[in-house]
């Protein structure tokens, strides 16, 4: 059948999405009926080259590893027939130094741990310790502590976003969200004094009041940030080369997902509805209205729409935090693990004394363990406590969502192609902070 | 173009009129409500469940470490338990030096919602070793390698038990052991030196790429680069 | 800053340079300190504030750091980000040596430098134990600001620099035994706790 080939401009006359909602591919090679021709591939002419397998080595010092990740490839040809991962260039023995410190000294660690998410680390220790002690915090601290959390959740996204976008190729969108990563830094400068490592949360409430007119700040944010998503979606979501790249690349099935412990994002696109948030709720997330998403293949590409849905379903809890916030204080009224105003301990004797203890020796909980999870940008995050009476801990152990999720990497990366691998990997939102500790 | 899955929700198995879950508020330090599977623990496993605590609301079950891969697999199979998800292995070791070293276990059920923890306690003196649930479920894996890194307990029955966070000839010791210094044993300018010499990406070992089985195939300088252990990239 | 674009080197040098030298240190030193391509060693979160100092609102291109250089092979500057922990140590002391001359070091942030919070067994008490570092740039992480202001002296450090100097462009001679370039009792004594590290090894109390 004698074809001509033409390219022919497609007029999106539907919205190039078919029944589920996946773009379609357009075929620009028609025949004369206009129907589409399948182009055939060149027949191959290399010799067989199986047998002869090359090892390759990424990282640790790698540009597109997110981080100091070293990954030992096995490769047939282009096609990775093993990997090994190998960790531990971020190691920084933070849990046993976490048995060296009063709990409130280690709010600061949990900042640089995963460096991402620093208030939402914050908060989730600080509602561990509280377990630990057994402390109630109060309201207008609760809803903060949620606004601390999902701001977080946008920051972590947004780099999330920046970084894949390079990977896989496309710069801009990275400037567009540390720009908007700029916005946020203003807003927690402006509450606690520092960008990114913000030491956010004290056990029984916060490190600071959030001053005047800052909720109305965070409310022009909200209202201007879905304006950039948008942007970043008009030029990712259905672009080519996006799709081209990502479709079908490490696919993860429901039950392999949470056989491998997975978390967050990886599980949620698998088709797994497991979200910390609503199936063991804190902070009164259960009050909340908001939908978390998820996705059907378990490839990249839905784990990039289920993060790009979860940016827009945070902007919505921090509308309805906004509109929540209650007056009243912020840090509970215990002696025991919250610091008495200056002139307080200057003036009144058993302020003073209390003040000495907390700063001497530091709050000591009873004898007992909690493990609080959280819903950190990249999974379930959880911190174990073990208290054994002093105001140190006998054991703080970090429970890292990408740890876990890194540990599936051999077996998503296994029959795909090496820059598939990139894309695999920065689809995990790994922080080898979090991951080595 | 991959298949598309059905979706799993969480909290599939609990009966339509359930609770939604809820915020828990001013829990108690003891005495709350115990998860219900420990109760039917005890029942299936009479010899080896050694206690049951309920702390801050949460369910301990102190188990032998013999039988410990049974009920494990007991709880993950099991249609009324369905413990699907494996969050963390961990262990600890108290200052006082009379309290037995105990390993931690900690599953979810999403089907059901709960959260158990299950605990093995070493005696001091005893061998650190208990068995592995890579079997059970493949998260495992990671978390053992780095519990036997920290602490130097052998998970029998992994496949790969090898250092993960520090290099594998890394000879200062278990860093989370109460014994071990904050500031490790060595010298800062011998650790230096050790950690310089260590290089780990001199060598591709073999073992971990199973390089041995194709080793023959392998081309003439690779064989000879690999068996020589020589330092690639200098 | 105070920091001018022209120095007049014959007035730093002392007179008696003879000028044909002075204006060609002059012209190589300007030429290295504004195109100087960064090899972003970024481990944790002073890599983030090197992200954003790269981002538009702090833009390093201005600086003449257009060009990310992953590949040492063809970056002048090493900019240390974050912790480095013992494992880390060969790697980054390879990255140094893959580095042609002329090369410089910046070592930014606290743990960089000096170890920082992190004074335990795991992290290298300052990576100038491993390499040669120029300017230190302190903060936990730096201000974008802060980092700015250290690449500044940096280029400042190079317009001083002469050519009739042969030492500036010595590469480090490590110990072929040890692979320490610096004695070990320098080491431990710059590796020594300081400041509230010292009192904090009491666990338990």
């Amino acid at each position: 059948m004698a074809t001509t080939k033409r390219t022919i401009e497609v007029e999106l006359s539907t919205s190039g999405l078919d029944a589920q909602g996946r773009p379609q591919r357009v075929p620009l090679v028609v025949d004369d009926g206009g129907s589409p021709v399948a182009l055939e591939a060149p027949p191959s002419v290399e010799p067989d080259l199986s047998g002869d397998h090359m090892l390759i080595n990424i990282g640790p010092q790698h540009p597109a590893t997110h981080g100091v990740l070293r990954l030992v490839l096995e490769l047939d040809g282009e096609t990775v027939v093993r990997c090994i991962p190998h960790i531990g260039y971020l190691h920084c023995g933070f849990e046993k130094i976490g048995e060296y410190r009063q709990y409130n000294q280690i709010i600061p660690w949990t900042d640089r741990e995963d460096y991402l998410n620093s208030p939402g680390n914050n908060v989730a220790f600080a509602l561990g310790a509280e377990r630990l002690f057994g402390i109630e915090i109060t309201e207008r601290c609760k809803v903060l502590r949620v606004m601390a959390m999902e701001l977080s959740r946008i920051m972590s996204h947004l780099v999330w976003l920046g970084t894949t976008c390079i990977d896989i190729g496309a710069f801009t969108p990275f400037l567009w969200s540390f720009e908007k990563r700029e916005k946020i830094y203003e807003l927690l400068e402006d509450w606690i004094g520092a960008r990114l490592t913000t030491t956010l949360t004290r056990v029984g409430g916060m490190g600071a009041d959030v001053p005047e007119s800052w909720v109305d700040k965070l409310r022009t944010f909200v209202q201007a940030f879905p304006k950039t998503l948008n942007e970043i979606d008009r030029v990712v979501t259905r672009n080519g080369i996006w799709v081209g790249r990502t479709i079908g690349l490490g696919v993860m099935s429901a039950e392999e997902a949470v056989n491998y412990g997975l978390s967050g994002p990886m599980l949620r696109a698998s088709g797994v509805a497991y979200d910390v948030r609503k199936d063991f709720p804190y902070l009164d997330y259960e009050t909340y209205d908001f939908d978390v998403p998820v996705g059907t293949h378990g490839d990249v590409y839905d784990r990039y729409l289920v993060r790009m849905e979860e940016l827009r379903q945070s902007t919505r809890i921090l509308e309805q935090a906004i509109d929540r916030l209650p007056d009243g204080p912020v840090n509970v009224a215990d002696h025991r693990v919250i610091l008495p105003s200056k002139s307080k301990a200057t003036s009144d004797m058993e302020s003073m004394i209390h003040h000495f203890k907390q700063v001497m020796e530091g709050p000591r909980p009873p004898i007992g363990e909690a493990y609080v999870a959280v819903e950190s940008p990249k999974g379930e995050k959880g911190y174990y406590m073990v208290s054994d009476g002093t105001s140190k801990p006998a054991r703080w152990r970090i429970r890292p969502p990408s740890f876990v999720n890194l540990s599936a990497i051999p077996k998503m990366v296994e029959g795909h192609l090496l820059s598939d691998v990139i894309a695999i990997n920065a689809s995990i939102d790994i922080v080898m902070g979090e991951i080595d500790r | 173009m991959s298949t598309s899955f059905t979706p799993v929700v969480a909290g599939s198995a609990l009966p339509s009129d359930a609770p939604a879950p809820a915020t828990p508020q001013s829990i108690a330090h003891h005495g709350g409500e115990p998860n219900p599977s420990a109760a039917t623990l005890r029942l299936q496993f009479s010899g080896a469940v050694q206690g049951i605590d309920v702390v801050w609301g949460e369910t301990t079950v102190i188990v032998a470490g013999e039988q410990l891969l049974d009920i494990v697999r007991w709880l993950h199979d099991d249609p009324a338990q369905r413990y699907d998800y494996l969050s963390d292995i961990t262990a600890i070791e108290f200052r006082d030096t009379e309290q037995p070293l105990e390993v931690v276990w900690h599953l979810r059920s999403l089907p059901y919602r709960r959260f158990l923890r299950l605990k093995v306690r070493i005696t001091k003196g005893a061998p650190l070793e208990v068995p592995s649930v890579w079997s059970v479920y493949r998260g495992a894996d990671w978390l053992e390698r780095e519990c036997y890194d920290m602490f130097g307990i052998r998970f029998s029955g992994h496949p790969d038990l090898r250092r993960l966070l520090m290099w594998e000839q890394y000879r200062e010791g278990y860093p989370l052991r109460k014994d071990f210094p904050l500031r490790g044993r060595f010298s800062r300018s011998e650790q230096l030196r050790q950690a310089l010499d260590a290089n780990p990406e001199a060598r591709y070992s073999k073992e971990e790429l199973s390089i041995a089985q194709a080793f023959e195939d392998l081309p003439d300088d690779m064989r000879r680069r690999l068996s020589t252990g020589e330092k690639t990239g200098e | 800053m105070g920091l001018s674009r022209q120095p007049e080197p014959a007035a730093i040098v002392g007179g008696g340079e003879p000028w044909v030298t002075t204006r060609l240190d002059f012209v190589v030193n300007w030429a290295r300190a504004n195109s100087l391509w960064p090899m972003p060693f970024g481990t944790a979160c002073c890599a983030i504030e090197f992200m954003a100092t790269a981002a538009s609102r702090y833009d390093l291109a201005r600086f003449g750091m257009e060009r990310q250089s992953f590949s040492p092979r063809q970056a002048d500057v090493l900019i240390c980000a974050g912790r480095v922990p013992f494992k880390l140590a060969p790697v980054l002391r390879r990255i140094w040596q893959q580095m042609p001359q002329p090369k410089w070091c910046i070592s930014m942030g606290a743990c960089a430098s000096s170890g920082g919070m992190f004074d335990n067994y795991a992290v290298v008490q300052g990576i100038d134990t491993i390499i040669p570092v120029d300017v230190y740039v302190p903060g936990c992480p730096p201000r974008p600001e802060g980092l700015l202001y250290g690449i500044l002296l940096l280029q400042k450090k190079i317009m001083n620099e002469r050519a009739k100097d042969k030492t500036l462009r010595n590469e480090m001679e490590p110990d072929p035994k040890s692979q320490l370039y610096i004695p070990p009792p320098v080491i431990d004594e710059i590796s020594e706790p300081f400041g509230n590290s010292v009192h904090q090894t009491r666990s338990g109390l």
